[in-house]
């Protein structure tokens, strides 16, 4: 558990990161966290922690409160009229839904992206992935550097080659797969410590599928990455750990291996048989 | 329960009563209703070519005599049969474009505050209060006009824009005030068109799917950045058919501008001056008009600002086309 910093007035000190708890470092810790929308409880005290340069994917049936959870930890839930949460997320030992924190600073450390892709249909490709870096006001990279930046995006999520011929023509003319590595790597730019993925490729071909699942694969070399599914053999193929909910509990976490051989609870079980959901 | 004997009549015989015959029966249904709506779609720019033969015909006469010059002199003189309509088409442009300069970011403050910011209990009281002013009889903005918005406007409006300093010595702000004058036809305009604008923009607005604004939140947008860099830009095609449809109100509104323009005919580049418009010139002149020749030039008149709004909103229709084309090409 990451305590408290003695507040020792050492300059250093407030910008260093919490000390690693052993080999693997805790990035993203829930704790005790319900989310609500006016009475209704989606998610039920749920703790959970999300290690750095790991991929954890969320897996349980429809409405079994997995996207509300992953609209949880980058503070997106409480962007709709009425919700509301309860509980604790930390990033790095610094809780997120503490007073004086910024959702908006939270948001660009905590990348998202959507279960449809959302490219923003009046800009260029260039702007579309440049979008997240110009509205950081005054930390605003020069032309150059975004330039720089968006190449940089567009090569990890393996479109360079496909657009950079056209990066001024309109995001729109992209298909539904290259649109949301379009999205996924507007969400790079900003270069977030954590990406969250919510369902990215329920709206894709099964080619774009494969595409966007080696890419997350790639990711986890640089980030921590939390991916929502209801695709068993996608959590399977992508991620390191996996959590199983179910009517919006957290009933098991483990690697993915363990948790798709030999679960520990009987409700997992049948759920990856194929006996509900 | 269905009887044993009927079922070889709807199988063997499907021309008497059986499914042919309802296929058939629906065919004609369909093809009468398609010729119907073709005939009404067809009725509306028939309508309009009669409308533009009948104007073009009575309008030959002065257009023959006067040619080209009667779009540029600002000689007109029903006594001795001179007509030239220039200071009417200037000063339709120039109030309408007044109205529209006034009129588009107000609407657009208005339609961003009752679309993204208003509580829900606010935004339709405000909503219905803006729609409110499309339906306001124009003599009345005339009136209201006259008794309220012009001495305002002369007493101390006119004098502040003459003082400020540079600007108050260009031409735009020069001369007496007088009230009655450009600044105040299109001032009161600005407030007729602006519920249109307004009304479209918050339609467009609101139809933003709430995806984008999702979109722009999660790379850390504030509320502000989420309005300015992804919801107007998204609504942008449509507000800008709301401006349209705003200008086609402002080139041919009447009552309320003749009420307030001054009707002098006579270009002056100041706004505090007084001007007219093509639609003010024909209602104040055509029940007297005696004269062929005038009545013809009327009819010249009701012509050119035919063509004129013609022109201006293809022009705009161009412009909606360009910018979709932009974001989706």
């Amino acid at each position: 558990m990451a305590t408290e910093p003695p507040r020792a007035p050492v300059p250093t000190a407030v910008t260093a990161p919490p000390p690693a708890a052993g080999a693997e470092r805790r990035r993203l810790e829930v704790a005790s966290l319900s989310a609500y929308y006016g009475s209704a409880e989606i998610v039920r005290g749920v703790s959970i922690t999300f290690r750095d340069r790991e991929v954890t994917a969320i897996i349980g049936p429809s409405g079994c409160g997995k996207s509300t959870l992953l609209r949880c930890l980058n503070r997106m839930h409480e962007t709709v009229p009425t919700a509301h949460v309860a509980g604790s997320v930390s990033l790095d030992g610094r809780d997120i839904y503490a007073k004086g924190v910024n959702a908006i600073e939270v948001r660009r450390h905590i990348g998202m992206v959507f279960q449809r892709p959302t490219p923003f249909p009046t800009m260029s490709i260039r702007d579309n992935v440049a979008a997240g870096l110009q509205i950081l006001g005054r930390d605003k990279p020069s032309r150059a550097e975004t330039d720089h930046i968006v190449e940089d995006a567009l090569r990890r999520t393996a479109l360079w080659d496909e657009v950079s011929n056209r990066l001024k023509d309109s995001a729109i003319g992209l298909s539904g797969g290259q649109q949301q590595r379009l999205c996924i790597a507007r969400a790079l730019a900003t270069r977030p410590a954590v990406l969250l993925l919510d369902e990215p490729t329920a709206s894709l071909d099964p080619i774009s599928t494969q595409k966007v699942e080696e890419l997350v694969y790639e990711l986890r070399r640089d980030m921590t990455v939390v991916i929502v599914t209801h695709n068993m053999q996608q959590a399977a193929r992508v991620s390191d750990r996996t959590a199983f909910m179910l009517m919006g509990e957290l009933v098991e976490i483990a690697a993915t291996n363990t948790l798709f051989t030999t679960p520990s609870d009987s409700r997992t079980e049948a759920y990856i048989t194929g006996r509900f959901g | 329960m269905v009887s044993e004997a009927a079922r070889p009549v709807v199988t063997t015989r499907p021309d008497d009563t059986g499914l042919g015959a309802r296929i058939d029966g629906s065919a004609i249904g369909d093809s009468i209703y398609r010729w119907m709506t073709t005939a009404f779609a067809l009725g509306i720019p028939i309508l309009l070519l009669f409308i533009a033969i009948e104007i073009g015909a009575a309008a030959w006469p002065a257009l023959k005599a006067f040619g080209f010059g009667f779009l540029t002199s600002s000689d007109w003189d029903p006594p001795h049969n001179i007509f030239g309509a220039a200071p009417a088409i200037y000063g339709t442009i120039v109030s309408s474009f007044i109205a529209l300069l006034i009129a588009t970011p107000l609407a657009l403050g208005v339609a961003i505050f009752l679309s993204e910011f208003a509580p829900s209990w606010l935004r339709q009281p405000v909503a219905f209060l803006v729609d409110l002013l499309a339906a306001i009889p124009s003599v009345v903005y005339g009136l209201w006009g006259i008794f309220v918005l012009q001495p305002l406007l002369r007493d101390h409006v006119m004098p502040l824009l003459s003082a400020i300093p540079l600007l108050g010595q260009t031409p735009l702000f020069e001369g007496p005030a007088y009230g009655p004058s450009m600044l105040s036809a299109g001032l009161i305009l600005a407030i007729m068109v602006l519920p249109f604008i307004s009304a479209v923009s918050r339609e467009v607005l609101m139809a933003v799917p709430r995806s984008q604004r999702e979109a722009a939140l999660a790379l850390g947008a504030t509320k502000w950045e989420m309005i300015s860099d992804a919801v107007v830009p998204y609504a942008r095609s449509g507000i800008i058919g709301g401006i349209i449809l705003g200008l086609g109100r402002a080139l041919g509104e009447t009552m309320a501008v003749t009420m307030l323009i001054g009707n002098v005919h006579k270009i002056s580049a100041s706004l505090l001056a007084p001007g007219y418009t093509m639609a003010s010139l024909i209602a104040n002149e055509f029940a007297e008009a005696t004269g062929d020749l005038h009545l013809s030039a009327l009819m010249a008149v009701g012509a050119v600002l035919f063509v004129v709004t013609l022109i201006v909103n293809g022009l705009a229709r161009w412009l909606v086309w360009r910018v979709s084309r932009e974001g989706q090409s």
